[in-house]
């Protein structure tokens, strides 16, 4: 809904290769390597995660791994930087709410 | 430990270039990235840098990343990905981390650190929503990740930056419902908001965003005129329907392992604050320290480039790679470039914002 198809400069969007991810249970379609933020983003989803003191929502604020608004909890590991962690087929995200906390780590 | 003549922390158009020079005049040299890919922010800009040939003007900036990727490999520099530097303590050994993982000291002759700069933030009522993010942010979105931040976006600031993103929102299919600047001017190159005027995006100068609303993300922006002081003038509201606010209000110089390292700094605004202090052959108050890039103040990718060449060149014949006329050749070569870059209305404020931290 989101993806760039096509692109004067950049052309077509290269076909890569299509990997189930969950968020919150749900099963969502991603492209195996791209960013998880980006994923989520082309799925319509904006809220990342939720903060601790105020439960406010954040979302995706510098997109190179610096500001760590995007965190959320990856596999079991809370407050990873989604913006810079590519997707692997079979990933387990959670929208975090406020420092996360630290699931079954396989 | 791991020994190298030259370590290059950043591997972005600074610290590509001081590698690849380095790595020419003959010295061993270990670049690390704390990204899991090279190239800094180079891959982003799919528009024609300016200037002259020599500083590839008319080339993409994805291109010109291409290509300095294929030089690094083509010369043998080792190349460290998703490795951060944590520490750095005297005598030039950097503690790393490999993938959040693998710990490790690496000692070297000389360090240059080209670590870029990161995105201001402006706050106002709001500006937490997603939806509020960087200009930069929406760029890596659309031209790396090719994903669509938004569909309708308020942009504010009209430097090169805001200019630049706006025009690259619309390439992507984005609908960009105007550009916003608090001063009474745009502030960047006339050639980018020609482009984006001619496909009818409206400029309010002295205008800010005042407030972002939005329930669970941005759907509005209001945005209010600002008298000479600044200051938003009463009743002069205009709400746009928004999903996306970018922020091009400037960057600030990523300067962290330059303070760790304990080198000297300087105050300069026009450079983006806290600069890392430098003589003219990049080097730090610390003798073997260079820094290059947006870290020695903020400026464009093209200069940057030139930077890390100076910054390579010479801590290569610090190390012994050249003799001191040869040194000189070379770098005058670079100086002369730089000041070509930082010439006419737009170069002259940053050539004298550089030539202040010499006299610093």
């Amino acid at each position: 809904m989101w993806r760039i198809e096509h692109h004067p400069i950049l052309g077509d969007l290269k076909k890569q290769k299509k990997v189930l991810i969950t968020l919150d249970g749900e099963q969502i379609e991603a492209c195996e390597g791209e960013m998880v933020a980006a994923a989520l983003m082309a799925d319509g989803h904006r809220i990342l995660r939720w903060t601790k003191k105020n439960d406010e929502p954040r979302g995706i604020f510098c997109a190179i791994g610096r500001c760590t608004d995007c965190v959320m909890i990856v596999n079991g590991v809370p407050n990873v930087r989604t913006c810079v962690t590519p997707v692997e087929d079979g990933m387990v995200i959670e929208t975090q709410k406020g420092i996360g906390s630290w699931g079954k780590i396989e | 430990m791991t020994r190298t003549e030259i370590l290059v922390i950043g591997a972005g158009p600074a610290g590509l270039s001081a590698a690849i020079e380095s790595a020419r005049a003959g010295a061993r040299v270990l670049l690390i990235d704390e990204n899991a890919a090279p190239g800094g922010q180079l891959f982003k800009q799919i528009h024609k840098f300016f200037g002259s040939r020599e500083h590839r003007a008319g080339t993409r900036g994805l291109d010109i990343g291409t290509q300095l990727l294929a030089e690094t490999r083509e010369l043998g520099i080792g190349v460290m990905l998703s490795t951060e530097a944590c520490a750095i303590y005297p005598g030039h050994e950097v503690w790393t981390v490999c993938e959040g993982k693998k710990s490790a000291l690496i000692k070297t002759d000389c360090l240059i650190i080209a670590t870029g700069a990161s995105e201001n933030a402006v706050s106002f009522p709001g500006w937490t929503l997603p939806g509020v993010m960087g200009a930069g942010a929406a760029q890596t979105m659309i031209n790396i990740n090719r994903v669509l931040p938004g569909r309708h976006v308020l942009m504010l600031g009209s430097g090169n930056v805001g200019l630049i993103v706006s025009y690259q929102l619309l390439q992507a299919g984005a609908e960009v419902e105007a550009v916003v600047e608090a001063a009474p001017e745009i502030g960047g190159y006339g050639v980018h908001s020609a482009k984006i005027r001619r496909a009818g995006v409206p400029f309010y100068t002295s205008h800010t965003v005042v407030e972002a609303r939005g329930r669970e993300h941005v759907e509005e922006a209001v945005v209010a005129a600002l008298d000479s002081n600044w200051r938003p003038l009463a009743d002069s509201e205009q709400v746009f329907a928004v999903d996306t606010i970018c922020l091009a209000t400037g960057l600030t110089p990523l300067a962290e392992l330059a303070w760790l390292a304990g080198c000297r700094f300087t105050y300069i605004p026009a450079l983006g604050g806290h600069i890392p202090w430098h003589d003219k052959t990049m080097q730090s108050s610390i003798p073997g320290l260079y820094v290059a890039g947006d870290i020695a103040g903020v400026e464009e990718a093209s200069t940057a480039m030139e930077e890390g060449r100076l910054a390579g060149i010479n801590a290569a014949a610090s190390l012994g790679y050249y003799a001191t006329e040869r040194r000189e050749e070379l770098s005058e070569q670079v100086r002369q470039r730089l000041a070509a870059l930082r010439s006419g209305p737009f170069g002259d404020g940053r050539r004298s914002a550089k030539e202040e931290i010499l006299n610093a």
